[in-house]
C-alpha cells in the first residue's frame, strides 16, 4: 500500500493542515516508509481472526443518569482564544440559510 | 404528482431523549440555560479526558428498539464521526456506525383509505448531539455549547415511503410511540425532534434507484410534508425538461415556501469513521433485555383497542383520545372519578380539545384537572346541575380550576328537581300567557317552545328540563279538556 502526493493533499486538507512544496514531497516519502514498514503486518495470516476494536476485554462501562456539577462559565471560557462575557467566538461560519 | 412517477422517500429522525444529564458526562441537559453554564472537560472536548457511558441511553435506544420490533444487537460499539465544525469541539461527533444497537423493525402508518403499512427501520444508534452556533450577531459566529453531548437517539428508515402523505404519517407515528414511551418529547419546533428525508424519483415500475437529495431543516410535521411534496414537483419538473438530478443536500425554507442548496464544500462528507477507543463495547444480553422490555407501557394501538373494548366507546373517540399518552391518562383520570365512559369522552373530544387546539398548549398544560371534570360530568349526571349550566361554569373552570361542586354552590346553580317548585313557576308563566295558550289549543304545537324559554329564564336555567317537559305538557293538555 502506498499514498500519492494528491492523497496527501487531500488528507492535509481533512485535518485543515496546509503544506508547502517540499513539504507535501517530504510527508508522501515519509508517509510511503511508514506504510512500507506496516506492510509487513500483512505477511500474517489473518483469515480467522476477528477485527478487534478495544485491545482489553471490557464491556458495560456505564454511569447512572445523574447530575454532576458543571464548571463555571468563566472557567469553561477562560482559554478559549476569542469570546464574549457568554460565549465562545470563532470566525464567521458560512451562514447555512 | 405526475403520474408516470414515483417518489421514494427515507426519513432520517433524530430524537433528544429525555435524560437529566448528557450521554457522556453529568452535565445536565436542560435546554433553557444560560449559554456554556452546563459544560465540563468532557462535553467541551478538553484533551485527555474520558467519556462514560449514560446507561439511561442504552436502556431509552433499546426500548425504542423493542417498540418498533427491531432486534436487540447483543453487542454494539462506539464510533468517531470525524468532521471539523466549531459547534464540534472535538473534532469529531461519538456516533455508532457498525453494529448499531438497533436493526431490522418497522413502524406501521395507517393509510387515509384506512389499509395499513410497513415501514421498514434500517437501525436505531445512539450518539451525541454538537452545540449551537449563533450567526446572526456582528461579524462572528457565537458558539454555546450546551447542547453538546446531548444524548440522541437517530431512526434510520427504510426507502419505503411513496408520498409526502405517508412521511408525514410515518412521522407521526413515530412521535407518537416515542412520547408514548416516555423517552423524548417530540416537539419538532424545539428541535427534540429533528427529521432529515432523502428523496429520488423514478419511472412507475422501475426497480432501480434514482440520483437522491437530502432535504433538511423542516422544523414542523407540516413542512416536513410540503417540503417533501415541493422536491418531488422539482425533480419531476428537471426530469421533464431533459435534465438530471444532482446529489446534494437541499434546505428548506419555511418563510418562502422553497428549497436551496446548501452550499457545500469542496470534497465529499469523508467521515473516516473507526471505532471509539474510549468507549466499550456495550452488551444487552438477554436478562437486561427482559429488563427494559419490562420497561415497555402500553403502546397507541393496543390501549385504543382496550378502549374500545373496557369503556365501549366508538374506534372514532378511541383513536382520538388514545392519540397521544397524555390525553389518554387524561381521559382515564376522568374515569376515577365518573363512570360515564361516553360523557367523560364527549367532554375530552370537544371542549378539552377546543380548547386545547385554541390556546396551541399541551394536555399537560390544560387548566382543569381532570378530577374537576370527572366532577362536572358526575354532577350532570346526578341531576345536580343540567347540561346547559355545565357548559356555562366550563369557562370559570377553566380560569381558576374550581371545584364545579363550589362554583355551582357560590353561584347557586343547584337544579331545581322539586317539582312543586316549578309547578309554580309554570302556572305564573301560563297565566301570564294567555293568548299563547290560545295558539297551542289551536294546533300550534311550536309554542311550546316558548313556553320552555319563558320557564328556564325564569329559572335562570336552572329547572331540570325533562321535568319541565313532563310538567308543561301535562299542564297544557289539562286545558284542552275544560
Ligand atoms: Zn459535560
Amino acid at each position: 500500500m502506498s499514498v500519492t502526493r494528491k492523497e496527501v493533499e487531500y488528507i492535509a486538507q481533512l485535518a485543515r493542515l496546509r503544506f508547502k512544496d517540499e513539504e507535501l514531497e517530504n510527508f508522501t516519502s515519509q508517509l510511503n516508509e511508514i506504510l512500507s514498514y506496516v506492510d509487513k503486518l500483512n505477511e500474517l495470516d489473518t483469515e480467522n481472526v476477528e477485527p478487534l476494536s478495544h485491545p482489553v476485554e471490557e464491556f458495560n462501562k456505564f454511569r447512572d443518569d445523574e447530575l454532576k456539577p458543571s464548571i463555571e462559565r468563566e472557567e469553561a471560557l477562560k482559554n478559549a482564544p476569542d469570546r464574549t462575557d457568554e460565549f465562545f467566538k470563532v470566525p464567521k461560519v458560512i451562514n447555512k440559510e | 404528482m405526475d403520474s408516470k412517477y414515483e417518489a421514494v422517500i427515507g426519513l432520517e429522525v433524530h430524537a433528544q431523549l429525555l435524560t437529566d444529564t448528557k450521554i457522556f458526562c453529568g452535565c445536565s441537559t436542560r435546554f433553557d440555560a444560560p449559554p456554556n453554564t452546563n459544560v465540563c472537560p468532557v462535553c467541551l472536548g478538553h484533551p485527555g479526558v474520558l467519556p462514560v457511558m449514560n446507561k439511561k441511553v442504552v436502556e431509552f435506544t433499546a426500548l425504542m428498539g423493542l417498540a418498533t420490533e427491531c432486534a436487540i444487537n447483543e453487542r454494539s460499539i462506539f464510533a468517531r464521526k470525524n468532521y471539523f465544525y466549531p459547534d464540534l469541539p472535538k473534532g469529531y461527533q461519538i456516533s455508532q456506525y457498525e453494529e448499531p444497537i438497533c436493526e431490522h423493525g418497522k413502524i406501521t402508518i395507517e393509510l387515509k383509505d384506512g389499509s395499513m403499512r410497513d415501514i421498514g427501520i434500517i437501525r436505531i444508534h445512539m450518539e451525541e448531539d454538537a452545540g449551537k452556533s449563533i450567526h446572526d450577531q456582528g461579524s462572528e459566529t457565537l458558539i454555546d455549547v450546551n447542547r453538546c453531548g446531548t444524548p440522541l437517539m437517530e431512526i434510520v428508515s427504510e426507502p419505503d415511503m411513496h408520498t409526502a402523505d405517508e412521511a408525514y404519517l410515518y412521522l407521526t407515528k413515530l412521535k407518537q410511540i416515542v412520547t408514548y414511551l416516555g423517552i423524548c418529547d417530540g416537539n419538532m419546533e424545539e428541535g427534540s425532534l429533528r427529521c432529515d428525508a432523502n428523496i429520488s424519483i423514478r419511472l412507475k415500475g422501475e426497480t432501480k434507484l434514482g440520483t437522491k437529495t437530502e432535504v433538511k431543516n423542516m422544523n414542523s410535521f407540516r413542512n416536513v410534508e410540503k417540503a417533501i411534496e415541493f422536491e418531488i414537483e422539482r425533480q419531476i419538473d428537471i426530469l421533464e425538461e431533459g435534465g438530471r438530478i444532482v446529489q446534494q443536500t437541499l434546505l428548506w425554507n419555511a418563510d418562502q415556501n422553497k428549497i436551496i442548496p446548501m452550499r457545500s464544500k469542496e470534497e465529499a462528507h469523508d467521515y473516516r469513521y473507526f471505532p471509539d477507543p474510549d468507549l466499550m463495547p456495550v452488551i444487552v444480553d438477554q436478562k437486561w433485555k427482559v429488563e427494559i422490555s419490562k420497561m415497555m407501557p402500553e403502546l397507541p394501538e393496543k390501549r385504543r383497542d382496550r378502549f374500545i373494548e373496557q369503556y365501549s366507546l366508538p374506534k372514532y373517540d378511541a383513536e382520538i383520545l388514545t392519540s397521544s399518552r397524555d390525553l389518554a391518562d387524561y381521559y382515564e383520570k376522568i374515569l376515577t372519578v365518573t363512570d360515564d365512559y361516553k360523557s367523560a369522552s364527549n367532554w375530552v373530544m370537544t371542549e378539552v380539545l377546543k380548547n386545547i387546539n385554541d390556546r396551541k398548549i399541551t394536555v399537560a398544560q390544560f387548566p382543569v384537572s381532570a378530577e374537576n371534570l370527572g366532577k362536572l360530568i358526575k354532577m350532570i349526571n346526578e341531576n345536580i346541575i343540567s347540561g346547559k349550566i355545565a357548559k356555562e361554569i366550563f369557562p370559570e373552570m377553566l380560569s381558576t380550576n374550581s371545584d364545579p361542586n363550589v362554583i355551582v354552590k357560590e353561584k347557586n346553580l343547584v337544579q331545581i328537581t322539586d317539582t312543586s317548585e316549578i309547578e309554580n313557576v309554570i302556572d305564573g308563566i301560563l297565566s301570564a300567557n294567555p293568548k299563547q295558550i290560545e295558539e297551542f289549543l289551536s294546533g300550534k304545537d311550536k309554542v311550546i317552545g316558548f313556553f320552555v324559554g319563558q320557564i328556564m329564564k325564569e329559572t335562570k336555567g336552572k329547572a331540570n328540563p325533562a321535568i319541565v317537559n313532563e310538567l308543561l305538557k301535562s299542564k297544557l293538555e289539562s286545558k284542552r279538556e275544560k
